[in-house]
């Protein structure tokens, strides 16, 4: 009896050790490859990597002002049609559309989300870089507005849910058409859990570099025309970490750096907006 | 002020414009649902009409042969599947018994104040973009993994899947990546499943005597089984589809190989490393093609994991 009772002890202390160890050691990573971002991203930061452009390949200098333009461009762009539309078909299943028809918009943005953003990337260059005939910063606006799509109009449509029925009733008892109800008190009611789903989704975009391979292809100019190919920060850490010049790698290592700066900071920003909010 | 009758002109018009209003607005809002609705199955029939053709060209065995030559136009597809497959399960091996005890920690065991910053940092770590992660893997992991390799290799050079020379990049790296990939998925996921188990489970075992290890292994694992396998494979259709990290380790090389240490390639870096250079409308569509392989096999787990996690716990916990 003794033995089993100690067994048994044993067998929950050990197990309750493993536990714990395997849950710091996942944040362990993140913090050993977050530390390695910020040396190694600290050490080539320069002010001349947000001001020049490329040198010529092999002549150390230089900067990536032009991805980082390229990157704001693009995100911008897909954030001008991902939002609306994302914002647009959540509040009209949630506040508008039958079950049936909800589900099957629920439904397709569902497959959306499950797409490999690869998969989207070809999407986007067989519907308008092949019948464009170029490569275009429009076409991988468009490749990550799809991928964009789903995740606010999710988001948006959860938070719509927990919108009381009583602040819609109490408006209409006023006498205001369901279209003002929708626009002035429904929205404001959930703003912040829209805004969550926006930034989530930017953060997200901003760091795909699949989808940018078929779609702007980079530049190694400064290209402000988005019916051109444009530069992005995330194909130039892809493409300078597997270029072997010492230089560019440190490139590299210091766009990431930045890129990680902003994807983090936004996530941190949403953590502290859901926190504030008022509903749920 | 007429108090009967006919309602006046103006209230008429006045209405007849509030609904012509709320028309217009829901008018809108059910355009903007329609094109998402459009758009997938847009990206689904195009996906079909040129996957389904470059597929068709080059016939059914552009499936199971291995050769990947564009210069004989000899497309076999078979090596890709091969390394797309083997990297997810080495992913799913590392980062699944890791996933499960990390949620178990942070759902059972940990208290609050521990919890909540791990839970916070592992939910950070999902949100890193995935070419930093490959930044990392290729300048940090694959020396490590080389040197892991070449002692593995002394040590066990006779099982086969430790054998062959020690590159660093390989299957074993990619694997790598991917477990440090998914791991947050996994944990999240895994982590709300299991607080959402009753709390009347935890308590009917507690009061039998059990110890809270066998509380956690008897009463709330098994009771949430099936939203861990939706969690799986959940996290096993982000493994198929990772394009970017896996490709800078991965090494690139169209072979199939049973050793963990050589180097190979998946569909999705195949795909992304020979893109530029297909320079013909046949080497493109065999790409293409691939992607649509690839678009298939995703599409599978997808539903699968859906129906698995619908079935037990609503949408809300398939975020």
């Amino acid at each position: 009896m003794e033995s089993i009772e100690r067994r048994r002890a044993l067998t929950d202390f050990v197990m309750r050790i493993v536990c714990s160890g395997a849950a710091f050691a996942s944040a362990a990573i993140l913090l050993v490859l977050m530390l390695h971002v910020v040396i190694e991203g600290a050490t080539a930061l320069s002010i001349t990597l947000f001001t020049s452009l490329p040198t010529p390949l092999g002549l150390p200098g230089g900067g990536v002002a032009h991805a980082f333009v390229g990157s704001i461009i693009i995100v911008g762009l897909a954030c001008a049609w991902g939002i609306p539309l994302g914002i647009g078909a959540a509040f009209y299943t949630s506040e508008y559309a039958g079950p049936q028809v909800s589900a099957v918009v629920r439904f397709a943005a569902e497959v959306l989300s499950g797409v490999p953003s690869i998969v989207v990337g070809i999407f986007a260059y067989t519907v308008i870089v092949a019948q464009t005939g170029t490569f275009s910063g429009l076409a991988a606006a468009f490749a990550l507005g799809v991928i964009m799509l789903p995740i606010v109009s999710r988001t948006t449509e959860e938070i719509l849910r927990l919108v009381p029925t009583n602040l819609r009733e109490a408006s209409y008892a006023l006498g205001v058409p369901r279209w003002r109800t929708t626009l002035s008190v429904v929205l404001p009611a959930a703003a912040n859990g829209v805004a969550t789903g926006v930034m989530l989704a930017v953060a997200r975009i901003a760091g795909e570099t699949a989808p940018l391979l078929f779609t702007t292809l980079g530049n190694s100019f400064l290209n402000t025309d988005p019916a051109r190919p444009m530069a992005a920060a995330t194909l130039v850490i892809f493409q300078y970490a597997i270029w072997p010049y010492d230089y560019l790698q440190r490139q590299a290592w210091a766009a990431s750096l930045v890129l990680l700066i902003v994807v983090l900071l936004t996530n941190l920003a949403v953590r502290l907006v859901a926190r504030t909010r008022t509903l749920g | 002020m007429r108090r009967h009758g006919l309602p006046s002109v103006r209230t008429l018009l006045d209405f007849q414009g509030r609904r012509l209003a709320d028309f217009a607005f829901e008018l809108a809002l059910g355009g903007m649902a329609l094109v998402t609705v459009l758009l997938v199955l847009l990206l689904a029939v195009s996906m079909l009409r040129s996957g389904l053709s470059a597929l068709l060209a080059f016939g059914p065995p552009f499936l199971w042969t291995t050769e990947w030559n564009p210069v004989t136009h000899s497309f076999g597809v078979l090596p890709a599947i091969y390394g797309t497959l083997a990297t997810s399960f080495i992913a799913l091996l590392l980062a699944v018994p890791i996933g499960i005890c990390s949620a178990v920690f942070l759902a059972e065991i940990a208290p609050r104040w521990v919890a909540e910053p791990i839970s916070f940092l592992i939910e950070m770590l999902a949100s890193i973009p995935s070419v930093i992660l490959g930044l990392w893997g290729l300048f940090v992991l694959v020396p490590l993994v080389r040197e892991a390799e070449s002692f593995l290799g002394q040590a066990l050079g006779f099982v086969p899947i430790f054998s062959g020379p020690a590159y660093g990049v390989g299957l074993l790296s990619a694997g790598l990546i991917l477990a440090i990939m998914i791991l947050p998925i996994l944990t999240s996921v895994i982590r709300d499943i299991l607080k959402a188990v009753p709390m009347a489970q935890r308590e009917a075992m507690l009061a039998l005597g059990g110890t809270q290890w066998e509380t956690i292994a008897r009463a709330v694992l098994p009771y949430a089984r099936s939203g861990i396998v939706g969690a799986i494979i959940l996290a096993l259709g982000r493994a198929l589809g990772e394009t970017l990290a896996v490709s800078m380790v991965i090494g690139n090389t169209f072979q199939i190989s049973i050793s963990l240490f050589s180097p190979a390639t998946t569909l999705s870096s195949l795909i992304s490393t020979q893109f530029r250079e297909a320079d013909n409308q046949l080497y493109l569509s065999a790409l293409i093609a691939a992607g649509f392989v690839l678009f298939g096999i995703t599409a599978v787990v997808n539903v699968l994991a859906r129906l698995i996690l619908w079935r037990i716990g609503g949408p809300a916990v398939t975020r």
